[in-house]
């Protein structure tokens, strides 16, 4: 009972945060200080949500579609590379440096140029999601690799452990918190970078309908979309976590102070 | 007990190891007879560590051999195992899988591991655990569980660094009473770093003073008090003779 009315309480300064902008916002619209064709009030907002409902979920089905292919091409590589980079040390030290060099490239100026390679169609946007999702993934794998205890190492070791086991058992687990914080900025990347993709060409998804809309000036619309990118970030990184509780069941288990 | 005339378990001969030119073990030489408890005691920094390295076969000597039963295991891990001062339990898996990993990588069938591993967890106090996870354990539980997988991973020697010294000295005074008791049911001869003279002179058969640099076996006292000690051995004028020649001799 208690530590439901804390979670309640908890909860409180974030949505009364949220509020007050809200009604700021609506404040500002309603006085007619700014016109509605600038900045649509959120009444206006919420209908253009409802009436383009159906229009909105076909984009964001494809949108949805290049960002899991391109997390999940993105999981799988970043799996392979950091278990390759942490195997052999020589690769490790040749690779890290670019692919932190590879992060300051920035995302708009390498969309165009895939499109430009690959054209219209899906491709350049998986592949730009691979690339946005594939860095925070491969960090933290290769922080949960480094982060094995060598003593526990050298004690499974002496057992007569052998290293695809050391691998499997000790070292892959451990990292599996790291792996899912990454996991969750990926999966909010994975969105943006769809969206953006989108956005410098492209025939359906949530960024071509957003140019499409911004283009007729019907910020209502606009703002719709972004309401919807919004929820659909949340969704994706509330799902990770939901994952993550049910893969990492030990996590949950309070510990005991001894 | 004490004397060196019974079967020897672990021996090493002349074990010398050095690390980028530098030596830290020359000419170490001692053994361990069936069913005893043997300590190391040394000051940090002096190599003991490093010679458990090289019982453990993780390390490969410069010169010497390591036998167990006879057997030459020098650079061979696999044979015996050890402990450390951490538990270093997997926080992922139950106290049951943990136990049961050194029966996983010795090619036992998860089920078979599983079933011997728990055959043992009332004799290691630990009945009931099985399926809970290391953190909702004590320390001196998780420091039972992790003796328990020494145990199954050592055939009959367990190499002990430091087990007990992140405990309190009231767990620890607990845990060297049952410790004292499992080894005598289980038969299990124990070679022990530690560097409290008092827990070396109540838990010890003999005790081997290591010293020097590079380190090497300084000198070798034998505790002729039977086992089990009284509560107040450490209160008494022969603990304290031990002891005296102990401090004379660090």
């Amino acid at each position: 009972m208690t530590r439901k009315l804390r979670n309640i309480t908890d909860k409180l300064p974030p949505v009364i945060a949220l509020v007050v902008l809200v009604a700021v916002w609506a404040a500002v619209c309603g006085f007619g200080s700014i016109p509605s064709y600038m900045l649509p009030s959120p009444g206006s907002v919420v209908k253009a949500f409802v009436s383009d409902f159906p229009l909105l979920m076909q984009h964001a089905g494809a949108t949805l579609t290049e960002a899991f292919a391109g997390l999940g091409i993105g999981i799988l590589l970043a799996f392979f590379t950091a278990s390759l980079m942490d195997r052999f040390s020589p690769l490790y030290r040749a690779v890290y440096p670019l692919l932190v060099v590879s992060q300051t490239i920035p995302t708009i100026a390498i969309a165009p140029l895939l499109i430009s390679w690959m054209g219209f169609g899906m491709a350049p946007k998986i592949t730009l999601v691979v690339l946005t999702t594939f860095f925070p993934i491969t960090v933290g794998l290769l922080d949960g690799y480094k982060s094995v205890d060598p003593d526990a190492i050298s004690l499974y070791r002496s057992m007569g452990a052998k290293n695809g086991l050391i691998f499997t058992r000790i070292k892959l687990p451990s990292s599996l918190s790291y792996f899912f914080s990454g996991l969750k900025i990926s999966a909010s990347y994975a969105i943006v970078g769809a969206v953006i993709a989108e956005w410098l060409g492209g025939f359906e998804g949530l960024g071509v309908y957003m140019t499409r809309v911004k283009k007729a000036y019907s910020f209502d619309k606009m703002f719709a979309v972004i309401l919807l990118i919004v929820i659909i970030s949340l969704l994706l990184m509330g799902l990770v976590a939901l994952i993550k509780r049910a893969v990492m069941p030990w996590e949950r288990k309070g510990a005991k102070e001894s | 007990m004490s004397t060196c005339s019974e079967s020897v378990v672990l021996s090493c001969e002349n074990v010398a190891k050095s690390f980028d030119g530098k030596m830290i073990l020359q000419n170490v030489n001692l053994h361990l007879n069936r069913g005893e408890l043997v300590c190391l005691l040394g000051q940090s920094g002096v190599g003991k560590t490093t010679l458990f390295h090289v019982l453990a076969g993780l390390y490969q000597p410069d010169e010497g051999r390591v036998l167990l039963n006879g057997e030459d295991v020098t650079g061979k891990p696999g044979k015996i195992s050890y402990m450390l001062q951490k538990d270093l339990l997997l926080p992922y898996m139950s106290v049951l899988d943990n136990t049961a990993m050194p029966l996983i990588i010795a090619g036992k069938k998860k089920k078979e591991a599983r079933a011997e591993a728990s055959s043992h967890f009332a004799d290691f106090g630990l009945e009931g655990c099985q399926k809970q996870y290391p953190s909702q354990l004590s320390g001196g539980m998780r420091q039972r569980a992790a003796l328990l997988r020494t145990y199954l991973s050592s055939r009959g020697v367990a190499l002990l660094d430091e087990p007990f010294s992140a405990l309190d000295t009231l767990t620890k005074s607990a845990m060297h009473r049952w410790y004292l008791d499992v080894m005598r049911r289980i038969e299990l001869s124990t070679l022990f770093i530690t560097h409290d003279m008092d827990e070396a002179i109540v838990l010890s058969d003999r005790i081997y003073v290591i010293g020097g640099r590079p380190g090497t076996v300084t000198a070798e006292i034998v505790i002729k008090e039977p086992k089990p000690r009284p509560d107040d051995f450490v209160l008494s004028e022969t603990f304290l003779r031990y002891k005296r020649r102990l401090v004379s001799l660090l």
